[in-house]
């Protein structure tokens, strides 16, 4: 009992999903459906604004003839084609990927606050693109890609390894607090690395990110991998819900506490390792979604992470779109218009909630 | 279990005084190791007044200076992250998980972007300028987070500090990625925690803050063990929850802008200088904070010290030392304890 004051802390920060506020739970069909559907037509029209606006201004007919009757020999098709589509998908997947990532992390740890920056996937990826760009630089972007998916591995397999050490397993409490500290050591490391060869900002730039360099070849690489994954852990989502009611009555109703969690943290590697290692670190994404998509259509995760994968993707199409257009043809990056759009919607959510989260 | 045993208290008196010469026994290596050795001896000397001119300068114009920054900036980190973790209830709760340390660097990163030159008079705005901004950091999320009719609740401040943390730093990789590459590593350097060339006066802006928070909120112990009972049990046993919460909030965030801003956002002091010294002397803050501070100070100067002499001729900056051999041994006991 020697973190009394500790877990007592923790355990303070209400789940949303506990069993005793039931106000905020119980959302009718109706509602959900509605929701659902409104989020699907947002995506698809975030997604057809993003595909036609751009430096180059396009008609609507140009865009439809250009996604439905591909024609090589046009130059505008050609743009659409090679360069906005890879980039509209790519962000519609990856924020899907990093907000159901979220949503898991939350789910599974039963912290509000976790997200996949707390596991030091993001810090892992990092960490070992400084070391690629200190050591091997000049790799191509399909190299710096695989090695920083290794590096969430990396990061992950650290928590894994110190889940197996513990004796009894890492609780929730612990697994959040190992994830942290994780974090913070590679965080640190990589400053040290990038301090000592002279290349922080070359790791600014990429630790920034940016759908800029997608193209089709990587989409082919990503895209089947997440929408798999993002398939798979469908079937999870029940388990996560009665995870997230907490660990007692998750055991009462027969769960698996530590397959769950491997499975789940598999998944969060895979969907959030292989984001960071296209993309670069996207924060807040995996945070603010999944708190909103709870709003929206209750404490259920087999609709929490549906819903995250829409809006995630929605809020990334969006950002992507303004990073492009808000100071042509220079553009910003995705990570600072994410900060920009969900930062204060994140802070009207906090100021308004009147109980505690 | 029985918190109020003399045995805890004595222990942790005992615990203190070995913090206390471990302290002790570090600034002494400190002081003797770097590009010029000294001899303790010749430390001593010089210190009593005798030493030779070379000495002198070695000591008193560059080591001491440096030495004691690090010196206060560890305890206040330390302490900052204990009385943070009271109040909040959260023993994740550090000044980096509140955004102050974010504050701090964008404050940083405008006084870069104004493009002042880095040498003389000027450096001295530095730090006041990420102290600025660590305060505007802290004044945001308390004014986001106050209710009217709950005062500062914990969890909201941490889900705010944590969106305002998200702001900052955007603001700042923004202004960061238009720096030219040496402003940047500069830039990157500092709030690495690089105590490099750090001057008296830096000494004397630091120490009055310190001195005066550290003991305001050490005579506030009681108020933070209150807090741990929850805001209704706390208020029934006579604590007003909410006004001491602000004031204690205050001091906390003035230690580590402090701090942060003369040694640079050193994350991890503030998140594991508590933790080790629950483990050591118990949860009750009356013993609490003196060791959280005295590890604080002994992990951050030990860390300077290891970043200046082992790295020659390029040093280390101090965090990212304190990350690498404290994040395992953190791990370490997080693993082991039942």
């Amino acid at each position: 009992m020697k973190y009394v004051v500790g877990t007592k802390g923790v355990t303070r920060i209400q789940h949303p999903g506990l069993p005793h506020r039931p106000s905020n739970s119980r959302k009718s069909a109706v509602t959900v459906g509605l929701t659902f559907l409104s989020a699907i037509a947002i995506l698809l029209l975030s997604m057809f604004v993003a595909i036609s606006l751009g430096a180059k201004g396009l008609t609507l007919e140009t865009v439809w003839a250009a996604i439905f009757q591909y024609n090589p020999a046009l130059t505008p098709h050609q743009i659409i084609h090679e360069l906005r589509l890879p980039r509209v998908l790519a962000a519609v997947i990856i924020g899907a990927a990093f907000a159901v990532a979220g949503a898991l992390m939350q789910g599974i740890t039963r912290n509000p606050l976790a997200d996949t920056g707390i596991l030091g996937i993001n810090a892992g990826a990092t960490f070992v693109v400084a070391l690629s760009f200190a050591f091997w630089p000049g790799l191509p972007y399909g190299w710096i890609m695989f090695l920083s998916f290794m590096g969430a591995v990396l990061g992950t397999l650290l928590i894994f390894l110190l889940g197996m050490a513990a004796p009894g397993g890492l609780n929730s409490i612990r697994l959040t607090v190992a994830g942290a500290v994780i974090a913070a050591m590679l965080t640190s490391l990589s400053t040290g690395v990038a301090i000592y060869f002279d290349l922080s900002q070359d790791l600014a730039f990429w630790y920034a990110g940016g759908f800029g360099g997608i193209e089709w070849r990587h989409l082919k690489l990503i895209l089947p991998v997440l929408l798999a994954t993002l398939i798979l852990i469908m079937p999870l989502a029940r388990r996560v819900s009665l995870m997230s009611l907490g660990e007692e009555v998750a055991i009462n109703l027969g769960i698996n506490l530590r397959w769950t969690r491997l499975i789940a943290l598999a998944a969060v590697v895979v969907l959030a390792g292989v984001s960071v290692s296209a993309v670069g670190s996207i924060g807040f994404v995996g945070l603010v979604i999944p708190h909103i998509s709870r709003k929206l259509v209750g404490v259920d995760y087999r609709l929490i992470i549906p819903m995250s994968s829409l809006l995630g993707a929605i809020l990334l199409v969006l950002a992507d779109l303004g990073s492009r257009i808000v100071n042509p043809p220079e553009e910003l990056a995705v990570g600072i218009m994410v900060a920009f759009v969900g930062v204060p919607f994140f802070l009207y959510l906090a100021r308004k909630e009147r109980r505690a989260l | 279990m029985n918190f109020n045993t003399p045995s805890r208290g004595k222990r942790s008196i005992i615990v203190s005084i070995t913090l206390l010469c471990i302290a002790i026994a570090v600034i002494v290596i400190s002081l003797n190791t770097g590009t010029i050795r000294l001899s303790p001896v010749a430390v001593l000397q010089t210190l009593l007044g005798n030493g030779s001119s070379d000495d002198q300068i070695v000591l008193f114009d560059y080591r001491l200076p440096r030495i004691l920054v690090t010196v206060l900036a560890g305890a206040g980190l330390g302490i900052a992250g204990a009385a943070l973790q009271g109040i909040t209830r959260n023993p994740l709760a550090d000044p980096g998980i509140l955004g102050l340390h974010a504050g701090a660097a964008f404050g940083l990163m405008v006084f870069v972007s104004l493009s002042f030159t880095m040498d003389g008079s000027v450096a001295l705005l530095i730090p006041l300028f990420a102290f600025a901004g660590s305060v505007a950091a802290a004044l945001i999320i308390m004014l986001l987070s106050y209710d009217r009719h709950n005062g500062v609740s914990p969890i909201k401040l941490i889900l705010v500090g944590i969106a305002v943390a998200a702001g900052f730093h955007a603001l700042t990789l923004y202004l960061s990625l238009r720096l030219d590459e040496d402003t940047y590593s500069f830039a990157a350097r500092w709030l690495a925690g690089s105590v490099w060339g750090r001057d008296w006066i830096h000494v004397q802006a630091l120490l009055p803050w310190i001195v005066l928070c550290i003991s305001y909120i050490w005579s506030r112990s009681k108020t933070l063990d209150a807090f741990n009972l929850g805001d209704a049990a706390a208020t029934s046993i006579g604590t007003p929850v909410r006004s001491q919460r602000i004031i204690l909030l205050l001091c906390a965030v003035a230690l580590s802008a402090v701090s942060v801003s003369m040694a640079g956002g050193i994350g991890f002091i503030g998140l594991a200088a508590p933790h080790l010294a629950r483990r050591l002397v118990g949860p009750m803050h009356r013993h609490l904070i003196p060791a959280a501070g005295l590890i604080g100070m002994v992990i951050l100067v030990t860390a300077d010290t290891i970043g200046r002499t082992i790295f020659q001729p390029n040093a280390i900056p101090a965090g990212v030392v304190v990350a690498a051999i404290g994040a395992p041994y953190f791990l370490y006991l997080l693993v082991r304890s039942k």
